[in-house]
């Protein structure tokens, strides 16, 4: 009753998260489009989808295949990486046969198998099988984390949940299990309900268990007795042989029997089997329950979101699905990390340490984002490493859940324009040069590189050798096809590159450091390559722009304050 | 010939007729190249951060030394970058030991003299025109092209050491084999604008089109590119502006291989030139 009760809570808990996440997909938004429009429109114009979808047999086609080849037995990850299809297949079919052939016995395997008992093989030698192939898909992803752990994938906690629950469901059945075959309780109450109180039969069929069964019992009948054990044998015919086979096919918990069976006596009283029961059915309601909520998701997330893929690109959708199918690729996304190290750009995070470079680290962020759980910081980091992104499209490519993340990336650098975290360009043209100026001088010797970074720095700005020779001749001006594409060079660039130079002769280099001239350069290198005095202007026009960034970070400057976040 | 090929971040998603035409072109001249997986060169970072942008480029130029193959890179900006992380590699030792320490993580060092090598440096120095010019088959006798240098390769010299800065000639060398008739125009030398986009689009777009208007007036009638950038700004950027009239719809901008490509007869799928927004007309 207890257990039932907790099994239909586990299912109304998993039911209305899925829904909430079902209802997420139709009402966040990612990207500037169904921007006014409701979760009926959005689910309406979606159903839509899906019925064109339906009826073009093509697609239905192509979808069908997709089912069989990257859900059914992902090709496409054998493709990339064996190991990971070790792992994946011994996790998902080990658990999907262990749901439908041991979970839900009772609707399944009895209906096809008359004469189903748990008990009986090859069920217990299946059961014990695919416990066995979880486990072993459990351990190689332990593993493969380990190795893979490195300073570009970091494990979340979330991303162990998932297996640590599993882990905990497998060991429980397996110590259950085991503490069933050893208990002499268990044996105790089946004698008496199938074969009756007479106390010779009992002995007998004690001892036929005891030898070959290898229950525990507190006074173990005599060993040897050839007579006892042949009408044991008979009784155990009779009475118990059509629901029981030998434990020995038990290959995960027989040999813990063995291991368990001296202190299976003692122990009895307290009926481990019974809270091994409780507590392997309470950890299953548990994994239902959390299904929603953590990586077991994508059990339905990641088939929808590659059978989605299938007909097309985010680019082939109607424009009012596109913020539905990045949201539920967002729910696909298993932080397997497979897009990482393939991202053109994932080096620089060595240079630049912020995580949020790295595309499997972004989708966790820009999910908060979406969900407007992002902090005004997390928003900064967010921004800083979405917009180092080159758009290779190589993380859309090996994604094993068929993610469309190069949309994901640009739809989402939209809405960092938008909402006031766009690139540095963006940002610097928030305030004039004047103001910049006096944000630098303000917080002067704030930004400290650490010694070693600082030495490798080329410090052209800072050097006056590198400029000291300017005289200020105006070539790299007359040059410099910015200034000639301006009427108004003073209105549209503040100052042309030989004021710039001057700047720096004068020591104001704070008040190059927002000036439109530098941040509209186009790194032709015109002015450096006709400089009659050899002064790199151009080098020195984006060494300034990388000190502004450094100096104006989103996070340093309260000034930036974000329209609607 | 063996290279490892580059083709940046750009060429596989925006621009695989790049990538097409030059594999086709190269075939012709027993060229394979070495497509391993690599990573973005580093010039788009590079306005934030020089030593991210160093990195990037030193691990290519990292893996060329280790493959022992010299890198062609169809795309100038590309190239200018490994250019720029060679330089000051070897004369910023500071520099160097650091983005040695972060090699060695990946179990690569650098090592001066990795050649880095433009598809145009390709085309005439390493193949020779003499053996382009046995191959065409179908001549752009006469055209009036205009050749669109790029910055990154030409600038500065000092550093990227590809061509005369002021007076370069390889361009108008290589398009010369196909009978075409290259134009003088002034801004051949000048930026197309693309470092801009999305940074400063009025600003990248009038820069755009200084530049077609340039190549206009001087009668060309087809704008050749040897870079990813300056194709993407000048054939994609310039027919995404709806608002905008179309800018010299008569001056079509096709890619140098597929230009070649087409002078030796190969197909126009192979070329990709289906993909080009407007396309070239034959010589009269």
């Amino acid at each position: 009753m207890f257990l039932n009760l907790c099994a239909y809570f586990a299912i109304t808990i998993c039911l209305v998260g899925v829904f909430h996440r079902g209802w997420r997909w139709f009402t966040l938004r990612i990207g500037p489009e169904a921007e006014g429009a409701g979760f009926l429109e959005r689910f309406k114009a979606a159903t839509m989808a899906f019925a064109v979808f339906v009826v073009n047999p093509r697609r239905l086609g192509s979808a069908l295949w997709t089912l069989l080849s990257e859900v059914l037995l992902y090709v496409h990850i054998l493709k990339q990486d064996p190991w990971r299809w070790i792992t994946h297949m011994a996790l998902f079919y080990g658990i999907l046969l262990l749901v439908a052939v041991h979970a839900l016995d009772k609707w399944v395997t009895a209906r096809i198998f008359s004469y189903y008992a748990s008990t009986l093989n090859p069920f217990l030698f299946l059961r014990n099988l695919l416990g066995v192939l979880v486990i072993l898909g459990v351990g190689m992803a332990m593993v493969r984390d380990r190795a893979d752990g490195g300073p570009r994938l970091k494990k979340r906690a979330s991303d162990r949940l998932a297996l640590v629950l599993l882990s905990f469901l497998i060991i429980s059945g397996v110590v259950l299990e085991a503490f069933q075959i050893v208990s002499p309780s268990i044996f105790t109450e089946m004698a008496r309900d199938y074969m009756g109180d007479d106390p010779h039969a009992t002995a007998a069929l004690r001892a036929f268990w005891a030898e070959d069964f290898g229950v525990a019992f507190e006074f173990p009948p005599p060993a040897g007795d050839s007579n006892l054990l042949a009408s044991g044998q008979k009784l155990h015919q009779d009475y118990c042989a059509s629901c029981h086979s030998k434990p020995q096919a038990a290959v995960l918990s027989y040999p813990l029997a063995l291991v368990l069976k001296p202190v299976a006596v003692p122990l009895d009283r307290l009926r481990p089997d019974l809270i091994f029961y409780y507590l392997h059915y309470l950890v299953a309601c548990g994994a239902l329950a959390l299904l929603p909520f953590s990586k077991f998701f994508h059990l339905l997330s990641a088939p929808l979101s590659l059978l989605i893929r299938s007909g097309g690109d985010a680019g082939t959708d109607l424009p009012i699905n596109r913020p539905a199918r990045r949201v539920l690729g967002l729910d696909a996304c298993t932080h397997c990390g497979a897009c990482t190290p393939h991202c053109a750009v994932s080096p620089i995070y060595r240079v630049i340490s912020n995580p949020l470079i790295l595309p499997s680290e972004k989708t966790g962020a820009l999910a908060a984002m979406a969900r407007g759980d992002m902090s005004e910081a997390g928003c900064a980091a967010f921004s800083e490493g979405s917009f180092v992104c080159t758009g290779c499209g190589r993380c859309t490519r090996f994604c094993s859940s068929g993610i469309d993340l190069q949309d994901l990336w640009q739809s989402s650098q939209i809405d960092l324009k938008r909402s006031g975290f766009g690139s540095a360009h963006d940002r610097i043209r928030t305030k004039t040069a004047a103001e910049w100026a006096q944000i630098a001088r303000a917080r002067d010797g704030e930004v400290k590189l650490p010694a070693a970074v600082d030495r490798a720095t080329i410090h052209l700005a800072d050097n006056p050798e590198s400029f000291s020779a300017c005289v200020q001749c105006t070539t790299c001006t007359n040059v410099c096809p910015v200034v000639a594409a301006s009427d108004d060079p003073k209105r549209d660039l503040d100052m042309t590159p030989q004021q710039v130079m001057n700047l720096l002769r004068l020591q104001l280099k704070e008040m190059a450091l927002g000036c439109r001239m530098v941040w509209d350069c186009v790194t032709c290198y015109k002015c450096q390559e006709h400089c009659p005095q050899g002064v790199r202007v151009a080098d020195i026009l984006y060494e300034l722009r990388n000190e502004a960034c450094r100096r104006f970070t989103i996070k340093s400057i309260r000034g930036v304050k974000p329209s609607n976040a | 010939m063996r290279y490892l090929y580059f083709p940046g971040c750009k060429i596989a998603g925006n621009l695989p007729q790049y990538d097409w035409a030059t594999r086709s072109v190269l075939g012709v001249f027993d060229i394979t190249l070495d497509s391993t997986e690599l990573n973005c060169c580093g010039y788009p970072v590079r306005d934030i951060d020089f030593t991210a942008a160093v990195f990037s480029a030193a691990r290519i130029l990292a893996i060329a030394a280790k493959k022992e193959l010299p890198i062609l890179c169809p795309c100038k900006c590309c190239f200018g970058s490994l250019k720029h992380a060679d330089y000051w590699l070897r004369h910023q030792p500071d520099l160097r030991h650091r983005i040695d320490t972060l090699l060695r993580e990946d179990d690569l060092s650098w090592e001066p003299g990795v050649p880095v090598r433009h598809l145009l440096t390709v085309l005439v120095e390493d193949v020779g025109l003499g053996r382009i010019r046995e191959k065409i088959r179908k001549p752009f006798t006469g055209l009036p092209v205009a050749v669109s240098y790029g910055c990154h390769a030409l600038r500065p010299a000092g550093v990227t050491r590809f061509d005369n800065p002021l007076a370069p000639t390889i361009f108008e060398k290589l398009v010369k084999t196909t009978g075409a008739d290259p134009v003088d125009w002034p801004l051949h030398l000048d930026c197309c604008g693309h470092p801009l986009w999305g940074k400063n689009d009025r600003l990248s777009l009038k820069l755009m089109e200084n530049k077609l208007s340039s190549a206009h007036m001087a009668g060309a009638r087809a704008l050749i590119t040897a870079c990813t950038y300056c194709q993407l700004q000048l054939d994609t950027v310039r027919n995404g502006q709806e608002t905008l009239p179309f800018l010299y719809p008569e001056l079509p901008a096709i890619l140098v291989t597929q230009f070649l490509g087409a002078a030796m007869g190969q197909s126009t799928g192979a070329l990709g030139l289906e993909r080009n927004h407007i396309a070239l007309k034959p010589a009269k």
